[in-house]
């Protein structure tokens, strides 16, 4: 039985699998400027699989910065996992071994969260198993021929592979601007910031990780504070972050069963 | 050895992000402020991560501000990740070649 949901957790990996395996070249090619080696970013892709808390750590460990800048700077950045983890939490069948809660953490990526959370009713872990067991050796794989090729590859082909890393992102964050309108001034304001923060000689002592997370806090707490979303909002939000796979129609499937979800767990609630 | 410390660090701090709220959480967090400001981090930390970071990643600026206007169309309008990914891709390496 779970042999059939494994299955089904690889085919609907396949997708996120070549995808990862795609961007994770960009994540090799940026760890050499790290001065990684081929064996410490494959291992790091392995344990890690986060692409912008990969890549946001390449500057932190090249400037040889305190364990602690980088702790708080994966922690900040990787908080839409913690999201997802919450949501996951919901979904799982309250009678399952806890272990399999330890196991599935590991694999909470906003594709395979996407995936997951679109699957009907209680979430069987032997799906998200097969998922990460094809995306988890596509990031893995791919990380290790980035930076195996970096010095064979001209740099316009960098750049533009670059280029695909920066769109990723913004793939992450714009789609939810459509539903939430405080989020695109937000974004704007972010952007904004983070360009002052940049050309500003007087912020140059501050390292670029820490500025990373001085305005993710900042920035984030003050629209909470000035914004605070609705109930029916912060769902939006939680599901546009796994809604990146891309299949538009699945997406507004996912949000609609999971809101349905969300509104039933409630009334059981006491 | 320094950089396997660094990774343990972050690979550790990453899996206590993604295993504590699947494995303590029995309830829902009630306050709006917080659950507001966890909504908001992950937009704003991309945003801060992304701009302006993109604009130097090509030799000609204006190449790379191509490639961002084309990404922040296409992301609005919910063309899927790996097409906003690969598309701007292959705009900003077309545009080098000219």
């Amino acid at each position: 039985m779970h042999r059939q949901t494994y299955l089904k957790g690889m085919r609907d990996g396949i997708p996120v699998m070549l995808g990862y395996f795609v961007v994770s070249i960009t994540i090799g090619i940026a760890a050499r400027g790290a001065n990684l080696t081929a064996a410490q970013a494959t291992v790091m892709s392995l344990t890690n699989l986060t692409s912008a808390g990969q890549f946001a750590s390449f500057a932190i460990i090249a400037a040889g910065a305190p364990y602690l800048e980088l702790l708080i700077s994966q922690a900040v950045i990787n908080l839409r996992y913690c999201l997802m983890s919450c949501a996951l939490s919901q979904k799982v069948d309250r009678q399952m071994p806890f272990y399999h809660r330890l196991i599935m953490a590991f694999g909470i990526t906003d594709e395979i969260f996407g995936l997951a959370i679109g699957q009907k009713g209680k979430l069987d872990p032997w799906y998200m198993y097969g998922a990460m067991s094809v995306a988890i050796p596509g990031w893995t794989l791919g990380t290790l021929l980035g930076i195996l090729s970096t010095g064979m590859l001209p740099s316009s082909i960098l750049n533009a592979m670059n280029m695909a890393l920066y769109g990723m992102f913004i793939a992450i964050f714009m789609p939810a601007a459509r539903d939430n309108r405080i989020l695109l001034p937000i974004i704007f304001l972010s952007m904004g910031a983070s360009a002052v923060f940049q050309m500003l000689p007087v912020f140059d002592f501050i390292s670029s990780g820490m500025k990373i997370i001085i305005l993710t806090l900042a920035i984030s707490f003050g629209a909470a504070v000035l914004f605070p979303i609705t109930e029916e909002e912060s769902e939006t939000g939680q599901q546009t972050a796994g809604e990146e796979l891309g299949q538009q129609t699945t997406g507004e499937e996912i949000g609609k069963q999971a809101a349905g979800e969300e509104a039933g767990r409630k009334e059981i609630q006491p | 050895m320094k950089n396997y410390m660094y990774i343990l660090v972050m690979a550790l701090t990453t899996y206590f992000i993604r295993v504590i709220p699947l494995t303590l959480l029995r309830r829902e967090i009630t306050n709006r402020t917080f659950r507001s400001f966890l909504t908001y981090v992950p937009y704003v930390t991309l945003a801060v991560m992304t701009f302006p970071a993109i604009l130097s990643i090509t030799e000609e600026p204006w190449i790379a501000w191509v490639g961002f206007a084309a990404a922040m169309v296409l992301a609005y309008n919910r063309v899927s990740l790996f097409i906003v990914s690969l598309g701007c891709c292959a705009l900003v390496l077309a545009l080098q070649m000219l």
